[in-house]
């Protein structure tokens, strides 16, 4: 499986028309554009449909646990910050399973891009309510309709703090590219929530539906995402239109810049520290 | 001459500045030492004490009887008093209430005013006491140095000097030729013991009696370039640590007893991804939250078992700070070479206690690395993650270090690649390749260690920190009683090591498993293993830990 060159994908066990396909093809051509090797990039996927990227993709590949990517991602880029890392996983994942994890890797800001194939319903488990579904949606689970309020990962992230925050739409896959080159460039933490429909369990949020709804934030400088007041704005708009595009952007110092020991090599390549240690055996006599 | 002095007081009356200070100048005179801690779960106030036990010989544990209280308020003396030998000494201000003519009394708060600052009343007490036992200091302000600034630092020096003419010197001390030695805490030991087997990135939680490793490394984290996270959960701390190890730098959590149910889930993902892992598991009496400063040894089975599925494992038990050192840097070249998680266990007993050791050796270490050889992927061989292989144990090569081979390591059953499976045929070679690592495994363990009578007629089972109170607990058993006593304490606890246990139990009239917790899990352990049942159980609950007297006491008062 294991081709030098290019980053191709594999057969997938997803449903024909899924919105994953979009999402993984849009990653792959932005690799490739990027000039990025496989055995330099390190995708990470916790556990679902969207999770299962890692293993669709010619890369380094981590498949952890449920909700889990997210710690790990951190950890592997700040042991080897020559790996470009990519969390390419679900909502459930990402807000659900790891809210938590949501919450504190933006408080570390670890310079990981994380794509969140946000489909408003649990696939894998074949169709419950996931944390963006929206009031009202009939689920599995909820016969009578989803009877609490959606998350809004765009306003959460930029309320908590996230540098780079965007939303996306699997079925634009040229402005896809864009923010996903634009993402990874990024240095800290990096957000992208992808509407993406789920052609088996969700009958509402189809690629119609979103179609008739996003449209692409301005470029022409009459939207500055370094304003978060606007960004706000932005990230509240919901329902007859959905903004797409980087919502809001601030640069600031990522979690390996602020490490001193980490500036010349990766610690992945730091020997030990003998002499130090002998000094810290001493200390106690 | 061996002495053991209790200083007791609320938190915060600067008890830890005053036992600190006391086993640092015993420690440098050449005294050996063992300080427990007993404190309880709050920041202020509450009754907690140390208590130092010091000799010229070598001292093992913590003694219950006490040569000499030093009351920082009344609750101290009233509370401990009935332990106190009849020769015994208190050391006490004069707003303490007491006829016991064994009262010494210090007014070391009006002399602290005195001399401007109340805060080195203890340093009275300290001088005090050196006079007491007959020992002048020659390192006091050395030692003070590395805590207080030279104001503050003359201050305690003049107090210690005023303790000092307070009192008669009452005991001549024996002559010793200094060695050198550690005052160190197993958790300690267990940090020093990880930075000295190449860690580089340690993630976890902060959980009593566990902290105090995080501590430690913290403050070493810039010196010896060791990324240190604080992680928002033991569930991320766990995480973050087998993400680290995928990438090939030697990574570490630690927790306690319920911070590692958080983990569990993910000590199975480091065995379906073979990712190595080092988590120690420093226990407390549980469930749930327990007794959050207390000890217990009752996490054995549950770490044992940790986790759904079917998956090698190692489990050590540390058994004393010495150990710790030397078992944690065996636990990251085993891990690193059979690609598992190992689970070192500690308690808050040994966790806590403070004592002289033999100075670590660094040149006894050997980190043995055992990532694959990079060149030959380099060269052109095709790389598989979970190549089958004769041991069972596959090339685990760094990402990103080769160009054009990619590692893939994945927690969904898989095949030599890492690509998810759902055939039967595959699941069933990677259970077995992932056993065959088992097997292996068990060449390498290590038998318990034998204390006393190698030809036992009654046999002593213990595990972990119970070697420091079995092995005086023996010492007196041979010494006061007809039989012939021995003790197995076990380090290794899983894969269970089993020849010397058939081999002493087969001949001992008497087994008698000694353990701190309600079920006796090392003795149910050993009877699921090997079908051997133990006679008789001593075992303790009430998170105190137990003594070598009362080890013995009980130990003949189940024989009888």
């Amino acid at each position: 499986m294991n081709n030098p060159k290019e980053f191709i994908t594999f057969e997938t066990a997803w449903c024909p028309g899924c919105g994953d396909f979009g999402i993984l093809e849009a990653l792959k051509e932005t690799l490739q554009d990027m000039e990025k090797s496989p055995h330099e990039v390190l995708v990470v996927g916790g556990i679902g449909q969207a999770a299962k990227t890692p293993q669709y993709i010619n890369s380094n590949g981590f498949e952890g646990l449920h909700g889990r990517a997210l710690p790990a991602a951190a950890a592997a880029k700040i042991s080897n910050h020559k790996l470009t890392v990519i969390v390419d996983t679900g909502e459930g994942d990402s807000y659900g399973e790891g809210g938590n994890h949501f919450m504190h890797n933006i408080k570390r800001n670890v310079n990981i891009t994380h794509f969140v194939h946000d489909n408003q319903i649990y696939g894998l488990t074949k169709g419950q309510a996931s944390p963006t579904s929206d009031t009202g949606s009939v689920t599995d689970f909820t016969p009578d309709g989803v009877n609490v309020i959606p998350l809004n990962p765009i306003v959460a992230a930029i309320g908590l703090g996230v540098g780079f925050v965007a939303r996306a739409f699997s079925g634009d896959k040229e402005q896809l590219k864009k923010i996903m080159t634009e993402a990874i460039n990024y240095n800290g933490y990096a957000l992208v929530d992808i509407l993406q429909p789920c052609v088996s369990f969700n009958k509402v949020n189809t690629y119609a539906w979103y179609k008739k709804r996003v449209y692409n934030l301005p470029e022409d400088g009459s939207y500055n995402p370094n304003d978060k007041i606007q960004a706000f704005t932005k990230g509240l708009e919901w329902g007859d239109k959905i903004p797409t595009g980087v919502i809001y952007r601030e640069d600031r110092a990522s979690f390996v810049d602020k490490v001193p020991f980490l500036q010349d090599a990766p610690l992945v390549d730091l020997p030990v520290e003998t002499e130090a240690i002998k000094e810290f055996i001493k200390e106690f006599m | 001459m061996n002495f053991n002095l209790l200083i007791g007081g609320a938190a915060g009356q600067g008890m830890e500045t005053l036992s600190s200070t006391l086993s640092k100048i015993l420690q440098k005179r050449g005294y050996q030492l063992f300080t427990l801690q007993d404190y309880m779960s709050r920041v202020r106030g509450g009754h907690n004490f140390f208590q130092i036990r010091f000799s010229e010989n070598p001292v093992e544990t913590h003694r219950d009887d006490l040569d000499g209280i030093i009351a920082l308020n009344q609750e101290t003396v009233d509370l401990h008093i009935g332990r106190l030998n009849k020769d015994g000494f208190i050391i006490a201000d004069d707003d303490i209430i007491s006829d016991d003519p064994r009262v010494i009394t210090i007014p070391a708060k009006r002399l602290s005013r005195e001399i401007g600052n109340p805060k080195v009343q203890s340093s009275v007490i300290l001088g005090a006491l050196m006079k007491l036992y007959g020992l002048d200091v020659e390192h006091l302000d050395t030692i003070l140095s590395e805590k207080f600034d030279e104001k503050v630092v003359k201050q305690n020096v003049d107090a210690f000097n005023i303790g000092h003419d307070l009192v008669e010197s009452r005991f001549v001390p024996p002559a010793i030729t200094p060695s050198p030695s550690m005052l160190i805490q197993a958790n300690e030991a267990i940090a020093l013991g990880a930075l000295a087997a190449g860690l580089k990135f340690y993630s976890a939680y902060p959980m009593t009696p566990s902290t105090s490793i995080m501590s430690y490394l913290v403050h070493k984290s810039k010196k010896a370039k060791v990324v240190v996270e604080q992680a928002e959960d033991e569930i991320a701390a766990i995480n973050m640590a087998i993400g680290a190890s995928y990438t090939g730098v030697r990574a570490m959590t630690g927790t306690s007893g319920g911070g590692f149910s958080l983990m569990v889930e993910a000590v199975g993902l480091a065995g379906i991804m073979e990712t190595p892992l080092v988590i120690a598991e420093i226990q407390r009496p549980g469930p749930a939250t327990g007794l959050p400063t207390r000890t217990e040894q009752s996490d054995l089975k549950f770490v044992i078992n940790s986790s759904h599925g079917e998956f090698p494992k190692m489990v050590i038990a540390l058994r004393n700070p010495e150990d710790a050192f030397y078992q944690t840097i065996r636990a990251f070249n085993l891990a690193e070479k059979y690609q598992i998680p190992v689970i070192i266990m500690g308690d808050q007993y040994m966790g806590d206690a403070v004592r002289t050791v033999k100075p670590f050796d660094l040149d006894k270490v050997k980190i043995e690395r055992f990532m694959a050889d990079e060149e030959v992927y380099r060269n052109g061989k095709e790389y598989k993650r979970y190549e089958l292989t004769e041991t069972g144990i596959s090339p685990n090569l760094r990402p990103g270090k080769v160009e054009g081979t990619m590692v893939n390591a994945d927690s969904d059953e898989h095949d030599e690649y890492g690509n998810m499976i759902e055939s039967g045929e595959i699941r069933i070679q990677m259970v077995e390749k992932r056993a065959k690592k088992f097997e292996l495994l068990k060449t390498e363990i290590i038998e318990p260690e034998l204390l006393g009578e190698s030809e036992m007629e009654v046999l002593l089972l213990g595990w972990g920190s119970l070697h420091s109170p079995l092995t005086e607990a023996i010492q007196l058993l041979n010494k006061d009683s007809k039989q012939k006593f021995g003790a197995l304490v076990f380090g290794d606890v899983w894969p269970l090591p089993e020849k010397l246990l058939r081999e002493k139990t087969a001949k001992a009239k008497v087994v008698i498993n000694v353990e701190q917790n309600f079920t006796g899990q090392l003795a149910s352990l050993i009877s699921e293993v090997t079908g051997i049942r133990v006679d008789k159980s001593v075992l303790k609950y009430d998170g105190r830990p137990l003594s070598a007297v009362e080890i013995k006491n009980k130990v003949l008062e189940v024989l009888s």
